[in-house]
């Protein structure tokens, strides 16, 4: 019975491709709706996929076992207002943070500015300078592919030294190699101890266009009272959270804040980031279910529409198979089937231009992605499902028919 | 006794009216007859035969096929012995329009679950019975009305029935065509097959060893045909 029943299949699968190509035009219009639909939704799925996998990327260049002081949360919901009046975070803080934390294991400072850089002709505006100490290293998934990173006695005896990123270093120097030479940054002349390796892009923006120097010829140099941005590696990853409350109670002493009044700095982690994250691509998945829905809708009733007509059309063929021993579950699984095949042609057919499309998305953002697999078994089952609901009304009326009126249908 | 039919009404309900197309029919008919129905229409042929094909169950009475009570079956349980035990042929030939000769002829074979190569097989086998050796990857369109008959009457002979019913089977052929076919079914007669044929047409009814005349839903006579007074 179950061979029988397989054996069946292959007849049915057959029948539904000649009536297919019986019909080119009508069935590629049927199939318009469900090709629309899944290349919709492979975009999309294609789109998150790539980010995901990207995000995932970056985030975990940012430890988890890391928070980071600063003067802003990094996610602003609203009330911009209430924090824009707040004060930066000082050296001083810096040094009672490193005096008086416990849990911390390496607290690490850092400080932006954008200057000139230079290397004989070659000369390069508004490059990110970044000051910092040699715990830097210790919260950093980037590592000197040449040359090293500076030491705590250069940091301390304010040496004229710099780290470059990959591309500025390319920049600069092309394919030498620019270990001991001189770049000049502003108006002083660095020595290049090392080279960081690649780290590509995120959405369009290079993340290797810097220079890394010790902090202390930094703030010599670019000044005094610069905001701060202290990143605290946590001595145990499992006690991120007294950390962070030992670094509260530290900061509101040391910033005077009264008892009942909020924080006046954020202590920021990887966390709010993956939060902020799964809710936006939650709305993208809303999105990809209302979009399925609708098309799943339209192209069903396409194909609910021309499956009546077909099944009509073929009133005595339908007469003819019941009477020569066709039973009703034969008849209904010819007709799926043909419903089901085109739905799934029409979705075969959709998941490519909707993957080539959030490839070209994804590299609009320059966010590398594979085609994912899930996006072909995405359309498939789409495709199928849509193929089943809409094609059962058709395929059950056709079961239904009574031999005799079939046969004698005009 | 192939077929035993007793007290068989059919009646049906157009709009409110209670209509009787058979009433109190009781018939038998024995393995290897070759019987014709006849008579004008309303008589209740039609009715007899899609009952006698198992394509319609009666209001009342019992019909027994091949000892089976086929009277009270279900619709999947006709299908089943619609698919064993009968052949149909059909004034239209009724042949699947995209679908060539031999698709045609081993259709019954699909449902019975018979395997590909076997089906084909026997299709071939049938076809050249026929004299359609050379015809087989022809679609119908492509087959001349004779031929047409020719694939149906193949089709109705694959499973190797026990009933071949022939509803009208000359109604849309010439005269000569014609004869062709009737002669087909009597080699096919004399080679053991059971065949009931409706017609309204006494040269074709006369090609059967016995007529049963209907009117107003009742059997008026049933006699056997002497031979010597064919056409």
């Amino acid at each position: 019975m179950i061979r029988h029943a397989f054996a069946l299949v292959g007849e049915y699968a057959a029948m539904a491709w000649h009536s297919i190509v019986a019909h080119k035009l009508r069935s590629f219009l049927t199939t318009l709706g469900i090709f629309i639909g899944v290349t919709t939704i492979i975009t999309i799925w294609t789109t998150i996929q790539g980010l995901n996998s990207y995000i995932t990327n970056t985030l975990g260049d940012i430890s988890s076992s890391v928070v980071y002081v600063e003067k802003f949360p990094w996610v602003i919901s609203n009330d911009f207002w209430k924090y824009r009046n707040r004060k930066n975070i000082t050296w001083r803080e810096y040094q009672t943070i490193r005096a008086q934390s416990r849990l911390a294991k390496t607290v690490t400072p850092q400080v932006m500015a954008q200057r000139v850089i230079s290397h004989k002709e070659k000369k390069l505006e508004g490059v990110a300078v970044l000051g910092t100490t040699e715990t830097f290293m210790a919260i950093s998934s980037v590592f000197p592919e040449s040359g090293r990173f500076f030491t705590a006695p250069e940091v301390r005896g304010k040496h004229n030294v710099c780290v470059l990123g990959a591309e500025l270093s390319r920049s600069l120097f092309d394919e030498e190699t620019p270990l001991g030479k001189r770049v000049r940054i502003g108006d002083r002349r660095y020595t290049v101890i090392g080279v960081l390796e690649k780290q590509g892009e995120f959405f369009g923006q290079s993340r290797d266009n810097f220079a890394i120097v010790p902090i202390g010829t930094f703030r010599n140099v670019f000044g005094m009272h610069r905001g701060l941005q202290i990143a605290v590696q946590a001595a145990d990853a499992g006690q991120l959270d007294d950390l962070k409350e030992e670094l509260r109670g530290i900061l509101r002493r040391e910033r005077k804040v009264a008892p009942g009044k909020e924080d006046d700095f954020a202590i920021n982690q990887q966390d709010q980031l993956t939060d902020l994250y799964e809710k936006t691509t939650s709305t993208l998945y809303a999105i990809i279910i209302v979009i399925a829905g609708i098309s799943l809708l339209v192209g069903g009733i396409g194909i609910t529409n021309i499956m009546l007509v077909s099944v009509t059309e073929r009133t005595r063929e339908i007469g003819l198979r019941k009477a020569v021993g066709a039973r009703r579950r034969n008849i209904m699984s010819q007709f799926l089937m043909e419903s089901v095949t085109v739905a799934v042609l029409g979705g075969m057919v959709g998941i490519l231009p909707g993957v080539l499309v959030g490839q070209m998305i994804l590299s609009v953002m320059t966010v590398e992605g594979g085609v994912p697999f899930s996006a072909i078994a995405l359309g498939f089952l789409f495709s199928a499902l849509t193929g089943i609901v809409s094609g059962f009304y058709p395929a059950w009326k056709a079961a239904r028919m009574n031999p005799i009126d079939a046969l004698r249908y005009a | 006794m192939l077929i035993d039919i007793r007290d068989l009404s059919k009646h049906y309900l157009l709009g409110r009216v209670d209509v009787a197309a058979l009433n109190g029919v009781t018939l038998s008919i024995r393995r290897g007859e070759y019987v014709a129905i006849m008579g004008p229409s309303g008589s209740g042929k039609s009715t007899l035969m899609n009952i006698i094909g198992c394509l319609d169950v009666p209001t009342a009475g019992t019909y027994l096929l091949n000892d089976h009570d086929v009277s009270r079956m279900s619709d999947d349980e006709l299908a089943a012995i619609r698919n064993r035990e009968i052949g149909f042929v059909f004034q239209t030939f009724n042949l699947l329009p995209r679908a060539d000769a031999l698709h045609n002829a081993e259709l019954p074979l699909i449902y019975k679950g018979v395997p590909r190569a076997e089906r084909r097989r026997i299709a071939e086998t049938t076809l050249r019975k026929v004299g359609l050796g050379d015809r087989m990857h022809h679609k119908p369109n492509e087959l001349s009305g004779g031929q047409r008959q020719r694939v149906a009457i193949a089709r109705a002979l694959v499973n190797n029935p026990s009933l071949i019913l022939a509803d009208e089977p000359t109604g849309n052929l010439d005269t000569k065509t014609g004869a062709e076919i009737m002669e087909l079914f009597d080699t096919l007669h004399k080679a053991g097959n059971t065949i009931i044929l409706v017609t309204h047409e006494e040269e074709i009814a006369r090609y059967s060893q016995r007529i049963i005349r209907l009117r107003d839903g009742n059997i008026v006579s049933d006699a056997a045909v002497t031979r010597e007074a064919a056409p």
